[in-house]
């Protein structure tokens, strides 16, 4: 039994501001293993990406971490307890060197006026002793291996001058550049065009395949996340409610907010069912409801339980997570 | 029984690039040569890519898009309009016809103004009310339709979330009485839970007034559930069109096979089916000649890089525009 | 909205009540709420309304008239006398001041001197009946406080026996009024050129934003200079005072302009602006309910903003000599006297205006950046 890779422990994160403290992510835990694809699921407000930065402490100045969260990363035979790096030289290693993380946005990733290669080499450079000549070459051979066309060329263009498509994938090929064991994609494809993302999907799976890599795969997307993931988390306005493997949580949800999920998706083959929304909005995260943070919109609310406490998180025989007072009381799992 | 509303024919929209003193201006090919029949009463679906031009067709039956070429005739029981030619006070009684419903919940309020007022802004324009009581009427009217709280009414958009955002979009396009809409993108925008509710609630408002709706989409999965027809279109072109589960059961482009088979299936089980799609969409500005899905449709033969595909129809109401379109079905 | 989970007891009550009121809050509330939480601006706030009130009722809250018929020739170059409670004399309730004497004194060669004589007191009186002034177009002759025999200088007298203490509070008044006139000409310059610019762009916009850049050009001084020179030594000195303020207005519109223009051009662009003409509404329509409200917040702090440039712009035309002259009272007007060695080494009290000013700039800028920040956009929610 491998140990994982990354685990995050009972983390709460809450952002100062000028209505108080606002909380973004309420004790979730989960784990990552080495060469696996979780796919972090959630929709606006669920913490997701919040949660993500964490693990590169990417998060603003205003952010206050709980005292009794943990985020340890196993890489190289040490555990680094990442929560408790404070200089700019020990945190390099989570950011750009064990974990590399891509976003949704790739414009908005490389600088306008500097080229593609030299972002990448210099990437390089900060992460490891290469001279610029060993860094030039690698970068190519990225972006070879990411599928862009004619990459010597493309080496010394300017991200305006890349397709969206293009750009992700230069992206990928930056962030893979320094061989990190664990790849955030923060809703990687979502900007994309759906047949570009189909390309990127299967690029990114190839890449696990070879470089034994954990993806940690943020998106709201459940068809993405059934392609891509090996386990699935469900966030909902900051708690975790749901752990599981990708057929457990697709096929056989066990919170009611996963199966209003997966209800309320269009599915082409079924055309005639209707489509069955979740009832009501998500609450802003100013105004998070007590005990069960899903009590307000739940179809399956059971009463007063729901609404004082906060469900606690239950574990079946097949490693299949759910935080939900109906699975507390011995219903199915 | 079914008329026309709204028909395209030979549509072209161009738009010339600026900041070019010397030689020919660059011009980019939003639409080429659309031809589309929109009938009464119908959710048709207009879906494709970026680039593909389906917002500027969206715009272009609005008037809000120079016609370039061709021609856009709107027909209801009342008048018939060339959208070509209309100016004046045939295009402010075209506007009350015809609205539109914006993608971005965010971008399409004006912060500044209550809920009450955006909703009323059409009726003070156009002067549909004759005093501020028929105006707060019409307004409570439509926004109960829309399943708006009436006490939130003297709110601020910044009190909304997105989907309720949306719904007030709707009740601003809907206050005129419309006859035909334009939705564009209006769910991208939206949280995947909430997205059924404005879907349903645009369903609900079609069967219950009858208006037209055009529904612009990127996402093939949505038309699918809530449109009668749907048309495809690829770099300023229709590639195929026919009523929904038609285009389906008997696809017929290979553009629109790849479409499908491109959206990720949620049963984790399923094998990858073929048709991934490889290269990059190109530049309106230059598109290939010939059939412009030819860079990369994965049949192509040379007859598609220098003939354009006619636009023909293969079986009732399914047209396609390619030159093998029996062959691969 | 979802209703909150336990809706019991008052709290409960306060808090939808909180919420509702930021609900139906207008943009100009949802500011002003975030302005009033900036401690820095606040205070700017404050000092900024207590000193134009100074400035505003300064005959009233002065002792002496601040031009040359109110000067005290026996008291020239005079420093501050300050009231005191309590001297080698004994106490007193009511403050006081000394009295002085003014001779020829043997030892400066037959030069005026002042002599304090410390048994003679002057004590301090309030509301007492002093020079005419006008206010609001109605004549008083009441002041705030003075002394009942001879005068009271607070800040001093300069060379001519003038009370500074006076001159500070009406030259405040003086700048504020040219700073506003100034203002307000280059705001409507601004508002139709920027205007137009904006909401037509094209080659209009081109040719009026060369027309802009090529007045932002103009090097400031010189062409005051200019002007200046040509302002007939005839013109009165409120006539005077009225040309440096249109030229101040003339010379300040570039910037204004410029920005105007920009906002126009983010919000024509705007989709509720496009959902608006798309229903037919008229120009007229769509800048009155859509483009002007949306940026009055952003022109009001350019407008505060643009004050303490103009303040200190006449300041320093004034003080150069090209600007006001006597008896039109500013701070530029005040610092002409102090370039003299004399004065710098021996008559420091001439400054003291001078921190009024920092001050009254100070409070300008920082009340210009509260506003800014409580109206920037990007601290409204977005998705």
């Amino acid at each position: 039994m491998t140990r994982p890779l990354i685990s995050v422990e009972n983390l709460t994160l809450r952002f100062r501001t000028d209505e108080g403290l606002v909380t973004a992510v309420n004790d979730v835990s989960f784990e990552i293993a080495p060469g696996e694809v979780l796919g972090l699921v959630g929709e606006s407000g669920s913490g997701k990406s919040v949660t993500a930065k964490s693990l590169m402490m990417l998060n603003a100045e205003n952010s206050v971490y709980d005292e009794r969260s943990r985020i340890t990363l196993r890489v190289d035979d040490r555990e680094v307890d990442v929560l408790s790096l404070r200089r700019p030289r020990e945190q390099m290693i989570i950011r750009g060197g064990a974990i590399s993380m891509i976003f949704q946005e790739p414009m908005a990733s490389f600088a306008p006026a500097i080229t593609i290669g030299e972002q990448m080499v210099e990437q390089l450079l900060i992460h490891s002793e290469m001279t610029k000549t060993e860094a030039r070459e690698i970068s190519i051979e990225m972006l070879a291996r990411v599928g862009i066309p004619e990459p010597a060329q493309r080496f010394g263009q300017y991200a305006f001058e890349f397709s969206g498509g293009m750009r992700q994938r230069a992206m990928i090929a930056m962030a893979l550049s320094t061989k990190p064991k664990l790849l955030i994609a923060d809703e990687p494809t979502t900007a994309l065009d759906v047949t570009i993302q189909a390309q990127v999907i299967e690029l990114m799976k190839d890449l696990v395949d070879e470089f034994h890599m954990s993806i940690l795969f943020i998106t709201h997307d459940l068809g993405v996340i059934a392609q891509t993931a090996d386990r699935v988390a469900v966030m909902y306005l900051g708690n975790l409610v749901e752990t599981g493997t990708v057929r457990q949580v697709i096929n056989s949800p066990a919170h009611p907010y996963t199966r209003g999920l997966l209800n309320s998706l269009p599915k082409l083959d079924d055309l005639d069912a209707p489509l069955t929304p979740v009832p009501g909005d998500i609450p802003s995260p100013l105004d998070r409801p007590s005990g069960c943070v899903f009590h307000t919109r739940c179809p399956e609310f059971i009463g007063d339980v729901c609404k004082r406490q906060i469900p606690q998180t239950t574990v079946d025989s097949a490693s299949h997570e759910v935080a939900c007072h109906l699975a507390t009381q011995g219903d199915s799992a | 029984m079914s008329e026309v509303l709204i028909a395209a024919r030979e549509l072209s929209v161009h738009f010339p690039l600026r900041g070019f003193l010397i030689g020919e201006r660059p011009v980019v090919r939003a639409c080429e040569g659309i031809n589309l029949e929109i009938e009464k009463g119908h959710f048709f679906g207009l879906v494709g890519e970026s680039g593909s031009g389906k917002t500027t067709l969206g715009r272009a039956m609005l008037k809000a898009a120079p016609i370039s070429h061709g021609e856009v005739v709107y027909s209801d029981s009342e008048v018939t309009y060339d959208l070509g030619t209309l100016k004046g006070p045939e295009l402010k009684d075209y506007r009350k016809r015809a609205q539109l419903i914006f993608q971005d919940p965010y971008a399409a309020l004006s912060p500044r103004m209550t809920v009450r007022d955006i909703i009323a802004e059409p009726l003070e324009v156009m002067g549909l009310t004759s005093s501020r009581e028929e105006t707060d009427r019409r307004v409570r009217e439509i926004a109960a339709m829309c399943r708006l709280n009436l006490e939130h009414l003297r709110r601020f958009p910044h009190a909304f979330s997105g989907g309720q955002r949306q719904r007030i979009s709707i009740a601003r396009a809907l206050v005129s009485d419309p006859k035909f809409i334009v939705a564009d993108e209006s769910v991208a925008a939206l949280d995947v839970s909430i997205q059924a509710d404005v879907l349903n609630l645009l369903n609900k408002i079609q069967e219950e007034s009858g208006i037209t709706f055009l529904f612009i989409s990127h996402d093939l999965s949505v038309i699918a559930h809530t449109c009668d027809f749907v048309a495809v279109m690829y770099l300023g072109q229709i590639v195929e069109s026919a009523p929904t589960r038609k285009l389906f059961a008997e696809t017929a482009h290979p553009y629109t096979k790849a479409l499908l088979s491109a959206i990720p299936s949620l049963d984790p089980d399923a094998q990858s089916k073929a048709q991934k799609l490889e290269g990059e969409i190109p530049s309106p500005i230059n598109p290939p000649p010939g059939c412009r899905f030819n860079t990369r449709c994965p049949h192509a033969r040379e007859r598609c890089r220098s003939e354009v595909p006619e636009w023909r129809e293969m079986s009732s109401k399914h047209h396609v525009a390619c030159h093998f379109a029996e062959e691969l079905g | 909205m979802t209703d909150t989970a336990a809706i019991e007891g008052t709290d409960a009550k306060l808090d939808q009540k909180r919420k509702e009121a930021y609900f139906t809050a207008s943009q100009g509330q949802l500011i002003w709420t975030r302005f009033k939480r900036q401690r820095a601006a606040m205070i700017g706030a404050t000092v900024l309304v207590l000193l134009i009130l100074s400035g505003i009722f300064a005959p009233f809250l002065t002792p002496y008239d601040p031009t040359i018929a109110g000067r005290n020739p026996d008291y020239q170059n005079g420093a501050p006398n300050i009231p005191k409670f309590w001297d080698e004399n004994g106490f007193s309730f009511r403050p006081f001041i000394y009295s002085y004497e003014r001779y020829r004194s043997i030892e400066t060669n037959f030069r005026w001197v002042t002599k304090v004589n410390r048994d003679k007191r002057r004590y301090l009186v309030l509301f007492p009946e002093g020079d005419k002034y006008t206010l609001f177009g109605m004549k008083f002759s009441t002041h705030l406080f003075g002394v009942d025999k001879g005068k009271i200088h607070l800040f001093g007298t300069d060379g001519t026996g003038k009370d500074i203490y006076s001159r500070t509070f009406h030259s405040i008044n003086t700048s504020l009024a040219v700073g506003t006139i100034g203002v307000l000409i280059a705001f409507v310059l601004a508002l139709i050129i920027g205007g137009v610019s904006g909401y037509y762009g094209g080659w209009i916009d081109s040719v009026l934003q060369m027309i802009t850049d090529a007045v932002r050009t103009v090097p400031a001084i010189p062409l005051f200079m200019a002007i200046a020179a040509f302002i007939p030594a005839t013109v009165s000195s409120e006539g005077r005072f009225f040309i440096i303020s249109i030229i101040l207005g003339f010379i300040g519109w570039p910037t204004l302009a410029r920005r105007v223009r920009t906002h126009l051009l983010t919000e024509r662009n705007q989709e509720y602006v496009l959902a608006a003409q798309l229903c037919g509404a008229r120009a007229s329509h769509v800048i009155r309910r859509h483009l002007l409200p949306s940026f009055t917040s952003y022109i009001i702090v350019d407008l505060i903003i643009s004050f303490p440039y103009m303040v200190l712009s006449e300041t320093a035309l004034s003080f150069i000599g090209l600007g006001l002259k006597e008896p039109v009272n500013s701070l530029g007007v005040m610092l002409q006297n102090v370039t003299k060695a004399d004065v710098l080494l021996n008559y420091q009290w001439n400054f003291i205006p001078v921190i009024f000013f920092i001050i009254l700039v100070l409070a300008f800028v920082f009340v210009g950046d509260g506003l800014r920040d409580a109206a920037d956009p990007y601290s409204e929610t977005s998705k």
